[in-house]
């Protein structure tokens, strides 16, 4: 039975406090709220995971993924707004929501003090689960992870590669209904991560709900059946990487710049056979979007060279969530 | 509540003492004995220190043992854990309330004060012997302080790792330990201060102060101490306020 995942309107505003905190006083704890900065990280999120799909929140950094993952995972509290694993309640039935959620944090947060094959089996036991199974179950996974000839090593020495494996290993240990993934490739050699989107494939034909963050849009593509588009903490676009894909105005971008450019080339350019919409780029450039691509170059220099600016620089691009993200706000996803 | 959970927390935790078994026992044991040595034997033995002492010295002794020992044994893993690295994530994701882990870091605090105060009393004995005068004629006082005094520096453990960060250590220990070891009536009873009647005041804010005066009314009553009733109650008080406070501030680092 699989579960899904359910956010309404959440809202979380940080305040921020030194990072060096406690034994000297804090300035700001005392002087009323006026000093205090707030840091709006989500505003108003609303969004629903189907049972036993693969869901990916894709944005840049700061729009709000990990805080919503956060929330999501009981370890943020909300400002307002509600979040639902199942039929539980995040903030209110957090023993019940913690059974059903496995994670795999941004950066590994792996028992220091314990060997990797002590994480697995002492994650299990705090799972409730028994000695002969969860001594079972970590060796499977380490085999799994290719961990087995490190499994007795303690994990300060492992590379972050290892650490990352280690830390997915530990999150299937429960074997959890929903598995978070905070940003689950970065750092990965090719090879990993290719090992780490046939786990994740795999885990969702074995029925279960997993929700991923990233900023890498070939990995939303390839593992994601729908994306939540993410900025300044609120859902800009939802779909099947396809729809998103096909809500771009033509699907093709073309970037173009010129030496000098003029409204009347915008206007020009709109006219052009397949045009969908044309966006002024700062004062040398426009980005068209169009239903064809390199097919309408010849018409857009000679375009360009009878209404006197000349033609310097054409980058077309194919339909990808990187030109949808560009659509939806006017930035690169890498900005 | 998840006994399973707790009990599976309370493991990992006996696991990583039994593995830095050698190195806690150096740290615990070390210094009090050596002062045991110096003061007890050394003094005493080239009659600087009237004999007596050995036995007045011994309660503080195991004060300090317990309370350093419970101390360290919640605040520096905490510490380290709550760093950037967030160890104890694992834990604060397990199938229990938050607070519930924060508990299970006391009752470990509480059986590592513990077994430092029962294994501190035969080998200070040993340093100290012979003429050492102690007796437990109220075995279930003795039981009640100790646990109290276990509790009272697991506690504190709580407060002070939940409180300040890594690069603050070293100021907790010459800010708080250091002046609360020393004026924690451990080398000398209470009743020494009152030619210092400001001080003799200022010192009750000291927990320390009550668990070495309760342990000397409970093992060598023939000296001077402070009132046994007194001393339950002000243990019981600040075993309640460190908790309250460290579980507020475990709360304050646990959820952002």
């Amino acid at each position: 039975m699989a579960v899904a995942v359910r956010t309404d309107n959440l809202r979380k505003v940080y305040s921020s406090s030194p990072p060096a905190g406690g034994f000297v006083a804090r300035p700001d704890t005392k002087g009323g709220n006026q000093s205090k900065a707030k840091i709006p990280a989500l505003d108003g999120l609303s969004l629903e995971v189907l049972p036993g799909e693969i869901f990916g929140l894709l944005g840049p950094n700061g729009a709000g993924k990990s805080t919503t993952i956060g929330i999501l995972t009981t370890r943020v509290r909300p400002t307002s707004g509600q979040a639902w694993i199942g039929g539980y309640d995040v903030w209110k039935e957090q023993t019940q929501v913690k059974r059903l959620i496995g994670v795999v944090p941004q950066r590994p947060n792996l028992d220091f003090s314990l060997t990797a094959r002590e994480i697995l089996v002492f994650h299990a036991a705090y799972f409730g689960i028994g000695s002969k199974q969860r001594s079972e179950r970590a060796d499977a996974l380490l085999e799994k992870f290719q961990l087995m000839e490190r499994a007795t090593h303690m994990v300060r020495g492992f590379s972050g590669g290892m650490m990352q494996r280690l830390s997915i290993a530990r999150a299937m240990m429960h074997d959890p209904q929903v598995l978070f993934l905070d940003e689950p490739s970065t750092g990965l050699d090719p090879q990993t991560r290719i090992l780490l989107w046939e786990i994740i494939r795999e885990y969702h034909q074995a029925g279960k709900t997993l929700v991923l963050t990233t900023h890498n849009m070939d990995e939303a593509d390839a593992l994601c059946q729908r994306l939540a588009i993410v900025d300044h903490g609120r859902v800009i676009a939802l779909g099947t990487p396809k729809e998103l894909k096909a809500s771009i105005p033509g699907g093709f971008l073309l970037r173009l710049r010129f030496g000098n450019q003029t409204p009347d080339l915008l206007a020009r350019l709109q006219s052009l056979a397949g045009v969908r919409e044309v966006r002024a780029a700062d004062n040398t450039g426009a980005d068209v979007y169009a239903d064809r691509g390199g097919s309408l170059i010849p018409e857009i220099a000679s375009l360009a060279a009878s209404a006197g600016a000349e033609l310097s620089d054409v980058h077309i691009s194919e339909p990808s969530l990187e030109n949808l993200f560009l659509h939806h706000t006017g930035r690169s996803l890498r900005d | 509540m998840n006994w399973k959970t707790f009990g599976a927390m309370l493991a990992r935790d006996a696991h990583v003492a039994r593995r830095n078994a050698i190195q806690l026992f150096l740290q615990t044991f070390l210094q009090p004995l050596l002062f045991v040595f110096i003061f007890g034997r050394v003094m005493v033995g080239s009659g600087y220190m009237p004999a007596a002492y050995k036995s007045l010295l011994l309660p503080g002794i195991i004060a300090i043992s317990m309370a350093f020992t419970g101390i360290w044994a919640v605040a520096m893993p905490l510490i380290a854990e709550f760093q950037w690295t967030r160890e104890i994530e694992d834990r604060l994701l397990a199938p229990i309330g938050v607070a519930w882990v924060a508990i299970e870091k006391v009752i470990s605090g509480v059986l590592q004060a513990l077994a430092a105060g029962l294994i501190v009393i035969p080998l200070a004995w040993l340093v100290l012997r012979p003429g050492v005068e102690i007796s437990i004629r109220a075995p279930f006082s003795f039981a009640l302080i100790i646990l109290l005094v276990a509790i009272f520096s697991a506690c504190g453990g709580l407060a002070l790792g939940c409180t300040i960060d890594q690069q603050h250590i070293g100021l907790m220990f010459g800010m708080v330990i250091t002046p609360m070891i020393f004026f924690g009536c451990a080398y000398y009873p209470w009743s020494a201060l009152k030619t210092f009647p400001i001080l003799q005041k200022a010192v009750l804010i000291n927990p320390l102060v009550y668990a070495s005066e309760g342990l000397r009314a409970t093992l060598v009553p023939q000296f001077p101490h402070l009132p046994i009733t007194a001393v339950f109650i002000a243990l019981l008080f600040f075993d309640v306020l460190l908790l309250c406070v460290g579980l507020r501030q475990f709360e304050k680092k646990a959820v952002s």
